[in-house]
């Protein structure tokens, strides 16, 4: 009894009441006519309350998916226009065609053998929206298709180039696989390949920042394949339990290489496990770059002032393969592709809201892809001249100092670069 | 006893011509090794020390001489004849091929059997479950959400209902989620039921090594890891034939198994590969080449390498010839066959791609030292990847190549 009190003045508990009524809601469970019922005393349902009812919870009905504009780039409700400047507006536009642009000229040159590795982002352009809502100190952990986020962030052209190609001016020294970017500077922890894993991770950090009283947020975008990993639900749990101010943002791309999404998992898509975890939730449109953008903005107001986790499943269609190592025909139609990038291509529903706005053109398109396309190629042909980073660097940030078992293995690959230069072609790599 | 100690000292001191006098008359095969010492370390070694080593060898798995690539080849293996298919038809298969062969295989002679994994439904990422699926049912092959520690529970379950689960990690580097259920769990099932229960049917395929453009987490060899802990055997097989032979074999065991499958090789390694159903020997190690001045021992695509730095070696030290032997198992390993070898050389250089710290060659290189102190000539050699993650820009630095290995030869011989 002295248990049940305690909890119940617990200053989380009206929260969790709360959680517990949207939960409720959710599974479609009356709350009015069970309010009168009696509360159950156990201490792992707060707010639950008897029912004589033998009943299972299913049939919840599905999330909504929150949509600012129809694929035409008409604003349905005129109250959810887009409150961005001209500029701001035409910013991410041309980010929109530089991510293609990039994606064209890094997806061809993997195909001719000149860097090892690529992924696109074709038809995932609206996730520069989320870039778009967040605050440049926000910290950014990706999975590895969040390139249009660096984009926005200003990760120059050359950047990206020099990391697809392992040159010296590569900030991760060469030792990552293309797209494994990552920028202190602009606050984006760089990309590891195992999925999920900077899921818990995020909530960690965002802890920090609730410590630290920044009154900023992490940001954390994964796959609704990366969601099935223990790590997400880890992660999840984790953040909602400890407040942590994070925005878990799940691109569902319907796909994670070849498995698609039915059969990843049988729930309402990954926003109805935030309900469960009592995570604040919304699902959204996510080839409408206005609605992830205000989910966004809104989820981030939620984490900085309340302290609170949220997440957003921002549904959308992965155009591109996979990767380079993937051809996606292998287990899905040509057609269906084709279909969904004529059907639903965020890039083009941008600019039918611009030029509604009278901000844009159809003919201003040309000019910018033409850009666009010279200055990657510009980049391209800078970075490709560029040697790998030096050979000493191999050794160093294995730990914040050399120790003496790589003192000894650096100088025995010393002594035989030494004696076979050409084996180890040493001209490739920069001499310091 | 007294005379134990005797040697012992003598051997600790063996720099001095007494210990090696006393040796030799032990050994008589020694003496052309110490003989041969002294020739090569004298005069033929450093005058090419700065030349390059290779010089026209034609290197790596599509020149080498290990692959059974003729129906001849297979006729004439011993091994294959032991397990009854050498006299049998054959298919030119590469590695995935054969793997593919292998579950084939054990799918139409155990009902229980399943194959799933990520991926793996339309024939896996790297193509090792082409058809199945077809020719099976979706209810045996298999798609799982993507959770390596949901698949390795999943098939612990499956074989402790007496079931046969394939499961497939897609690549070794992506591992490490499963590794509380392989080693927990797994490894433990039977020891901790008084063996009331066990996981027999369990087997994990998992893609692994280098391949030259796979950075930190598409290049690792875990082994080490999983050679660690008793309960489990541990795989890593060097061509097609090998692979089917061994994964078959692992299936069949009664043990939990991983199998690590070099993923360099699934394309590269093409062999006349029995088509019957067949297993090849667990914990046995294989004497690729005969030789009777240094043992190179390795496993999985390392072999190649080695295979290279022998020829590098015998071709730059006339008269030296090296024993190749390919450990094939890595846990439970076959000491035996590998001290056997060195009491015959007198040396031995230990290679894998994994990190030398901690790696897998220590524990060989303690295990023969034991047994082999006095036969030994020199210092156990390792020849291993660099203690520094697998870097993408560096990985021929990194890896345990065949200068690096002939290098690491060179030095015993010349020890």
């Amino acid at each position: 009894m002295r248990w049940h009190v305690q909890l119940c003045k617990h200053p989380r508990a009206s929260v969790l009441a709360q959680d517990s009524a949207r939960l409720a809601a959710a599974a479609g469970v009356s709350t009015t006519s069970t309010a009168q019922r009696k509360k159950v005393m156990f201490p792992g349902a707060l707010n639950s309350v008897y029912t004589h009812k033998l009943q299972f919870a299913s049939n919840v009905e599905s999330i909504p998916t929150y949509q600012v504009m129809d694929t035409d780039g008409n604003v349905l409700d005129a109250a959810n226009e887009p409150q961005v400047s001209r500029e701001e507006a035409l910013y991410i536009y041309r980010n929109m065609h530089m991510l293609n642009a990039m994606d064209q000229v890094l997806y061809e040159a993997q195909r001719q053998g000149r860097i090892s590795f690529y992924m696109t982002s074709f038809g995932e352009e609206a996730l520069i929206g989320s870039a778009a809502a967040l605050d440049s100190n926000d910290l950014v952990f990706g999975q590895y298709r969040e390139a249009g986020v660096l984009l926005h962030r200003g990760f120059t052209i050359e950047q990206f180039m020099n990391q697809c190609y392992s040159n010296e001016r590569d900030l991760g020294k060469g030792r990552q696989m293309p797209v494994h970017y990552g920028t202190r500077e602009l606050n984006f922890q760089t990309i590891s390949s195992p999925l999920a894993t900077q899921i818990p991770q995020a909530a960690g950090a965002a802890y920090a920042m609730r410590r630290d009283g920044s009154k900023q947020c992490a940001v954390c975008y994964f796959g609704e394949g990366a969601a099935s990993e223990g790590d997400f639900h880890a992660g999840l749990n984790m953040a909602a339990t400890l407040g942590c101010p994070v925005i878990f943002y799940c691109r569902n791309n319907g796909y994670a290489i070849s498995t698609p999404s039915v059969e990843q998992y049988r729930g309402d898509g990954i926003a109805s496990r935030g309900i469960g975890y009592g995570i604040d939730t919304i699902r959204v449109d996510g080839n409408d770059i206005w609605a992830v953008y205000a989910a966004t903005k809104a989820a981030r107001k939620i984490a900085v002032e309340h302290n609170r986790p949220v997440l957003i499943e921002a549904m959308t269609y992965r155009v591109s393969h996979h990767s380079t190592s993937d051809d996606s025909s292998a287990y899905r139609s040509k057609k269906e592709v084709e279909d969904w990038s004529k059907r639903d291509n965020p890039v083009s529903r941008m600019r039918a809201w611009l030029e509604r706005k009278g901000w844009w053109t159809m003919g201003d398109d040309a000019e910018i892809t033409k850009s666009a396309k010279a200055e990657v190629l510009r980049a391209f042909a800078a970075a490709e001249k560029l040697k790998k980073p030096s050979i000493g660097l191999m050794f160093e940030d294995v730990y914040d100092e050399l120790p003496p078992v790589l003192e000894r293995e650096r100088s025995e690959i010393e002594a035989l670069v030494k004696k076979y230069p050409d084996y180890y072609q040493v001209n490739d790599f920069a001499r310091k | 006893m007294p005379l134990c100690i005797a040697l012992s000292t003598l051997a600790r001191s063996r720099k001095t011509i007494v210990a090696r006098l006393f040796a030799t008359r032990l050994n008589i095969a020694r003496l052309d090794i110490v003989r041969n010492r002294r020739l090569y370390s004298s005069a033929s070694m450093a005058e090419n020390d700065s030349v390059e080593p290779i010089r026209g060898l034609d290197l790596g798995v599509a020149h080498s001489r290990l692959l059974l690539r003729t129906v001849a080849s297979v006729r004439a293996s011993e091994e294959l004849r032991l397990a009854g298919v050498a006299d049998g038809e054959t298919r030119k298969m590469n590695m995935c091929q054969a793997i593919n062969d292998a579950m084939r295989h054990a799918l139409a002679t155990d009902e229980t059997s399943v194959v799933f994994g990520e991926d793996v439904a339309f024939g896996g990422v790297f193509r090792c479950s082409v058809g199945l699926a077809d020719d099976f049912g979706r209810e045996r092959i298999f798609n799982t959400p993507l959770t390596e520690q949901g698949i390795a529970g999943f098939a612990i379950g499956m074989a402790t209902m007496g079931h046969t689960a394939i499961a497939e990690i897609q690549f070794a580097d992506y591992i490490f989620p499963a590794f509380d259920q392989i080693v927990n769990e797994a490894a433990k099932f039977r020891y901790r039921s008084g063996n009331q229960f066990n996981v027999g049917g369990l087997t994990i395929r998992t893609p692994c090594a280098a391949v030259g453009h796979g950075g930190l987490y598409h290049s690792q060899s875990p082994e080490a890891f999983f050679a660690h802990v008793p309960g489990l055997k541990v795989l890593m097989p060097r061509s097609p034939i090998q692979a089917k032979g061994l994964l078959l074999a692992a299936i069949r065991d009664r043990n939990p198994t991983i199998v690590f499958e070099p993923k360099v090789l699934y394309r590269s390694t093409v062999e006349q590969v029995p088509i019957d159903d067949f297993e090849l020997p667990l914990s046995k190690a294989e004497i690729l080449k005969p030789g009777s001045d240094v043992t190179v021992v390795g496993y999985g695509s390392q072999i190649y390498a080695l295979e290279n730095a022998i020829q590098m070696i015998e071709r730059d030290m006339p008269g030296v010839t090296c024993e190749l032997i390919d450990l094939r198992t890595i846990l439970p390993y076959d000491a035996d066959t590998v001290a056997a070898s060195v009491s015959k050389t007198g040396r031995l250089v230990v290679a894998h791609e994994a990190p030398r710290i901690q790696g897998f060659a220590a524990e060989l290189a303690a295990e023969i030292q034991e047994r082999c102190f006095l036969r030994l000539e020199s210092p156990i050699q390792r020849v291993c990847g660099l203690f520094i993650p697998h870097p993408l820009v560096y990985e021929r630095f990194y890896m345990p190549c065949a200068v690096r290995t002939y290098e690491a030869i060179k030095n015993s011989l010349n020890y």
